[in-house]
């Protein structure tokens, strides 16, 4: 059967099953569209935060980053695993005794502050809208390829289906589906594994092929070391970034992780404090089954990339090659005219992407109008296709690549449902019911996390057309944020009794306000913009949130010092927050 | 003011149990993973490099224990001191 007709098949199939779970556990009340009811089991839970957290960053884009980088990519598997043992140790379990909706609603209170509640929202916000735009692009690149159509086109499709299930179901229908979403990932993802390990090195497990030996005899790693240097790359297990800004990134990333509003709000979810610490391991065992499989499938897919299309007439490529080439994600620009692909380090393109004049080349291919002549890598290939295209790379049978598509899919939306949620509360419930229009009814609150819904995807639809880099890289710069702004002021709201307002509020502005500007300054040129050489202390923007994570905790402890001490209430509620029994329900208030 | 004697006593053995753990955490990924990765890559685990290993698989499975040694100790903390919600 032809790809296409069997993509529709089992992306229809498993379609079918999110809309009808959505409907089936449509959202009654503010509770259940905000917490399901808080009454789901610790198991479902850790199960729909493995698919609410594993992003199109996690399933399309990081085995693709970790495949161009080598040991640089680590810093993603480092960073968005082991956050979440600061997540389960230093946060869940006390943000689920103390028993609200919401990241703000914990800030607000903890801090008896509404300045220090619209500084939260703010950065709830900030954070995710930059992590939606990420998964808007990676819904667009998956339908783009597997329905034909333009990229902008695949995130149009891509909004609607979003739209009608977080806005129908709140958090009661996007938990049920996200289990759902979680099985058919983690299905899409480990088949192809298995498949392609088991042909490269003769054994199944993908995390143990990755060391194993290839047909020659000598172990894969070392072959790709070789293939990799041959090409002049540096060596796939060597890496090329500056120790201190591996050691940046991954601190960023891992308080991000922790401090992403999303993911927070999964463990108010559960009945119990114990509960929630222990849906937060099974949340990391499942995540860590894609986590360790990724770097395998990077090893195997630049392998058979390489394999497959160095030094090859173009027209002696497989048909995937032209498939790719239609989304403008893979393009071939023959600089030297020797009618053979050359694979080399550098962008064969000038520019982001290929531009096609149009025309056709000798052997068929699309004729590049920015060829970036400085090099001589004549592929342009988007790191974001190699785990896509990896299944016809390795010539797999159509079900796979179908299946990855729906895995794709699945990534993207679940990630997305919870952050369009996250927004929609922050702006019904934070905003709305708690400083604006306290005598809201339950109903009008309703309707206005529905609209707010509405307005975000839009608003996430406009970001994810116009990208301003990678999804992985867009992704990274969301956590950066988070981790400048709500990690310190969630830390010492548990860990640091006399922490006051003043210290809170000043702590997360300046922290977020730095890592703001250093971005537009580093990423969008602004300020004077600057390059590599400039950066401070040999940080990139990437690893950049955990300067203004320092930034945050020196300045909320410096203000603290000469501000009015904590009122003797909200001492109690800390020692409170801090011990487990008579969690009690996640009550409305 | 409530008398806190118990719950101080209880949070110290948190705080010691969260300092334990987040030492591996820390020597796991920071250490073995980029710290001394070039110093561990010398050191061969099958086909991988060792440092390497730490960085890309060794690290995460650690995680994921430390979690669940933490769920245990906890539940066993909470039992200790009479905390164990019903």
């Amino acid at each position: 059967m032809d790809i296409q007709v069997m993509t529709y098949i089992i992306v229809g199939i498993t379609f079918a099953i999110y809309i009808g779970i959505a409907i089936w556990s449509r959202a009654g009340s503010t509770k259940e569209f905000y917490v399901a009811g808080g009454g789901v089991s610790p198991l479902a839970n850790g199960l729909a935060t493995a698919a609410d957290w594993m992003s199109a960053a996690s399933f399309i884009s990081m085995a693709g980053l970790i495949s161009t980088q080598g040991y640089d990519g680590s810093v993603y598997l480092m960073g968005w695993t082991g956050g979440y043992v600061l997540l389960a140790l230093l946060l869940a379990p006390y943000l689920r005794k103390f028993g609200k909706f919401t990241v703000p609603d914990f800030i607000g209170d903890r801090y008896y502050s509404n300045v220090a509640r619209t500084v939260a929202i703010i950065c709830a916000l900030f954070v995710s809208f930059t992590y939606v735009a990420g998964q808007m692009r990676g819904v667009g690149v998956v339908f783009s390829r597997f329905l034909e159509v333009d990229v902008n086109t695949g995130v149009i499709i891509g909004m609607i289906i979003v739209l009608i299930y977080a806005v129908l179901g709140g958090m009661k229908g996007i938990t049920y589906t996200q289990v759902a979403q979680y099985v058919v990932l983690i299905f899409a993802f480990m088949v192809p594994a298995f498949f392609i390990s088991m042909m490269l090195t003769g054994n199944i497990i993908p995390q143990i092929g990755m060391g194993g030996k290839v047909a020659d005899g000598t172990f894969l790693l070392d072959k790709l070391n070789q293939l990799n240097t041959e090409l002049g790359f540096a060596a796939y297990t060597d890496g090329s970034k500056d120790k201190i800004d591996v050691f940046f990134i991954t601190a960023a990333l891992m308080l991000g992780t922790a401090g992403l509003p999303h993911v927070i709000v999964r463990f108010f979810t559960v009945p119990k404090v114990r509960d929630a610490r222990k849906s937060a391991g099974y949340a990391l065992a499942f995540i860590a089954i894609l986590y360790t499989t990724a770097p395998a499938i990077s090893v195997f897919a630049r392998t058979n990339l390489i394999q497959t299309v160095e030094g090859k007439a173009y027209s002696d490529l497989p048909s995937w090659v032209g498939n790719w080439e239609k989304t403008h994600l893979l393009a071939w620009t023959d600089k030297n005219n020797d009618g053979l692909v050359q694979y080399r380090p550098g962008s064969a393109v000038d520019g982001k992407a290929p531009l096609f004049a149009g025309t056709v080349g000798a052997q068929g291919n699309q004729i590049v109008t920015n060829p970036d002549m400085t090099n001589e890598n004549e592929l342009f290939v988007d790191r974001d296709i190699i785990v896509l295209a990896n299944p016809e790379i390795a010539n797999l049978p159509v079900w796979v690549i179908a299946l990855v598509a729906a895995g794709g899919l699945a990534a993207a939306l679940s990630t997305a449902a919870g952050l369009l949620l996250v927004i929609s509360t922050s702006i019904s419930h934070d905003l709305l019911k708690k400083q604006l229009r306290p005598n809201i009814s339950d109903r009008g609150e309703l309707l206005a996390a529905r609209l707010s819904a509405f307005v975000a995807v839009t608003v996430a639809g406009y970001f994810g057309i116009h990208p301003p880099d990678y999804v992985a890289a867009v992704v990274a710069l969301a956590f950066g944020l988070a981790a400048a702004s709500f990690f310190p002021a969630i830390i010492l709201g548990i860990f640091y009794k006399k922490m006051n307002k003043e210290g809170a509020v000043a702590g997360m502005v300046s922290g977020l306000l730095i890592t703001i500007f250093y971005i537009l300054k580093f990423k969008f040129d602004l300020f004077g913009g600057g390059g590599k050489e400039d950066w401070w202390f040999g940080i990139s923007p990437e690893g950049f949130g955990t300067v203004g994570m320092l930034v945050n905790f020196f300045v909320s402890i410096v203000v603290m010092k000469f501000t009015p001490e904590t009122p003797e209430e909200v001492q109690e509620l800390v020692e409170e927050i801090r011990i487990p029994s008579g969690a009690g329900d996640a009550v409305a208030h | 003011m409530k008398d806190h004697t118990k719950a101080h006593k209880y949070w110290r053995a948190n705080l010691k149990l969260l300092a334990i753990l987040l030492s591996i955490w820390f020597l796991v990924s920071y250490g073995a993973g980029i710290i001394f990765v070039d110093f561990l890559n010398q050191f061969k685990l099958g086909g991988f490099p060792l440092g390497f290993w730490f960085a890309q698989q060794g690290s995460i499975v650690t995680f994921v224990i430390i979690i669940f040694v933490y769920v245990r100790k906890m539940n066993q903390l909470d039992a200790k001191f009479g905390y164990t919600e019903k």
